[in-house]
């Protein structure tokens, strides 16, 4: 019987955590957009919560992923787990990096490298989330 | 914009959190009537260095060869403005003010971290009263003069009305002379003032040369519009006052924060000192000492020192922009100018007999410290000619704050300049030595 990729309790919490920056960063990236539509300055505050949002819920999958990565280095899975250890971390530092730019004042803090950077963390969420919920219901994981 | 160019621009920004430490040029003139502006550079971590408290122990400020200081008062509760009353009596207004909410991540960090430079004692809410009658220096007596306040700055004398600017309010109480405390029931609402937010909270007063009407300074709830421009309609601005009434029209406005008012004693006008926007770089925007133009337009937000635009707050305005007014003299940046009074006659003797006292609060937005001390801006006809100069210095030591120089009031009858000290508690007197030396 292989060992099991993780405790299994992790499996679940590790899969919640990671529906919010999925989710957090979407909301964000349409607030943006909303912003630049109608400078309303309500929908940047909204992104800049959503952002600090994703960041805090975010953290935990990182490092759940560095652990991943580090306990299957040697096995035939190494490769996707350090896919979606790239794809998380990515996510992550990006996203710090779209929370200093909100951070900026009125327009300064969304502009179109905001709504970038918000739409790229987005695509990295939504790539690990298709990583990880790929394989529900597979069996793989027993 | 092309993907490759924003990608450009975020690597560009990445870089500049990298670089933030570094600061900018230290050879941009800042101060002076024509002020240097550089480009507009917008960090991706803003530039945020404020100076911890350290106690004075001994040790005095600084001042020019010829002239003494001593600590007037200690142990106020925030003192921020000043009045000298005829009798010699001095009014300090101490207090904090301010109920913005927390609107979005970076107010929580910045709000604690620019806390990091402050005092912990807790505002006065009130007014306290020091008489030295005898000019020694030291006060022989010290009373709460009004209790019960909402946050006192602006203080004025007419007649036997005191005026007081609250946070929310202009209050008139009648005033004879010697008195040495005023029941807060015996004062009168004038008339509300702009008090929803806050974030810049401070009323500045003064009343007209001929005393028929009054100055408040009302300064904007935000850097520059971050809170929507739906709460800034009645910021950012100088109201005329009628006492009698409390009827009030604007006066000028686009002055982002009008921290102090005074009438110039030579032309008779009114003059401010304000404090301009942050986080578009170290040498952007200097804060300024300018005349107040009946019915001008000063820029905020849309733009600075003059038509320079400002790409932040939008939808941009360019028919204000085209009316904005370039202020008359740059303080430097980020310096935090919170105190004005005019020297007139002989003033403080020496070179010091015909100009203005700025008193500067101390900067956060500089990779280097700018202001922690009061300034001598000579003047002539009236207006700004020379360069600023140190007056009162010594606030900073080894990068830390042992005072903030808050009001500053020069008292002409006695040769005296006082200067609150919010960080340390306490006003600062200064007087030519000989005068001190004959005690």
């Amino acid at each position: 019987m292989p060992p099991s990729r993780a405790a299994p309790i992790l499996v679940p919490i590790h899969a919640i955590l990671l529906s919010f920056p999925i989710a957090l960063f979407s909301s964000a990236a349409m607030a943006d957009v909303t912003y630049l539509n109608t400078a309303e300055i309500q929908w940047t505050n909204f992104a800049q919560w959503a952002i600090t949002g994703a960041l805090v819920f975010g953290a935990p999958v990182v490092v759940l992923a560095i652990v991943d990565a580090i306990r299957r280095r040697k096995t035939g899975s190494a490769r996707a787990a350090f896919t979606y250890l790239g794809l998380t971390a990515g996510m992550w530092v990006l996203g710090l990096i779209d929370a200093f730019k909100h951070s900026q004042d009125a327009w300064s803090s969304v502009e179109f490298g905001g709504l970038f950077l918000s739409l790229s963390c987005t695509i990295l969420a939504i790539a690990a989330g298709w990583m990880t919920f790929s394989t529900i219901g597979s069996g793989d994981r027993a | 914009m092309t993907v490759a160019r924003s990608v450009a621009a975020a690597t560009a920004t990445a870089l500049s959190l990298v670089l933030a430490a570094c600061g900018g040029s230290p050879n941009v003139r800042d101060t002076g009537p024509e002020p240097q502006l550089p480009d507009i550079r917008q960090h991706l971590v803003p530039t945020i260095k404020v100076a911890r408290p350290t106690g004075w122990g001994d040790a005095v400020p600084t001042v020019p060869a010829g002239f003494h200081v001593v600590p007037f008062a200690t142990d106020l509760r925030i003192p921020r403005q000043m009045l000298v009353l005829p009798n010699g009596d001095v009014l300090v207004a101490e207090g904090r003010g301010g109920n913005e909410p927390k609107l979005r991540p970076k107010d929580v960090i910045a709000g604690y971290i620019k806390g990091l430079g402050n005092t912990n004692v807790e505002g006065g809410d009130r007014l306290t009263l020091l008489r030295d009658a005898n000019g020694d220096g030291r006060p022989e007596a010290r009373t709460v003069f009004i209790n019960g306040l909402d946050a006192p700055y602006g203080l004025a004398l007419v007649g036997d009305n005191l005026y007081v600017a609250e946070q929310g309010a202009l209050l008139r109480f009648p005033y004879s002379a010697g008195q040495t405390a005023i029941p807060r029931s015996s004062g009168v609402e004038v008339t509300k003032l702009p008090g929803e937010v806050n974030h810049h909270w401070t009323k500045s007063l003064t009343a007209s040369a001929d005393g028929q009407r009054l100055y408040v300074g009302i300064g904007s709830n935000s850097n520059v519009g971050e809170r929507g421009m739906e709460i800034e309609g009645d910021r950012a601005m100088v109201w005329e006052i009628d006492p009698a009434s409390g009827a009030h029209r604007t006066y000028a406005t686009g002055i982002r924060n009008p921290t102090a008012l005074a009438i110039n004693p030579w032309t008779r006008g009114l003059w401010a000192v304000a404090n301009e926007r942050d986080e578009i770089g170290a040498q952007l925007v200097p804060d300024y000492l300018t005349s107040v133009q009946p019915g001008a337009f000063y820029g905020w937000p849309w733009s600075y020192w003059g038509k320079n635009v400002d790409p932040r707050p939008r939808p941009q305005n360019p028919a204000m922009v085209a009316r904005a007014i370039a202020p008359d003299f740059a303080l430097g940046t980020h310096v935090a100018a919170l105190g004005l009074t005019f020297a007139s006659g002989q003033g403080m003797g020496g070179q010091y007999h015909e100009g203005a006292f700025v008193g500067q609060h101390g900067s956060w937005n500089r990779p280097d410290f700018a202001g922690y001390k009061v300034s001598w801006v000579p003047f002539r006809s009236g207006h700004p000619a020379g360069a600023k100069q140190d007056f009162v210095t010594g606030f900073l030591v080894n990068g830390k704050a042992r005072g903030r120089p808050v009001g500053v009031t020069f008292d002409g009858a006695r040769t005296a300049l006082y200067v609150a000290d919010d960080l340390s508690n306490t006003i600062w007197r200064v007087s030519p030595a000989a005068q001190t030396s004959m005690r």
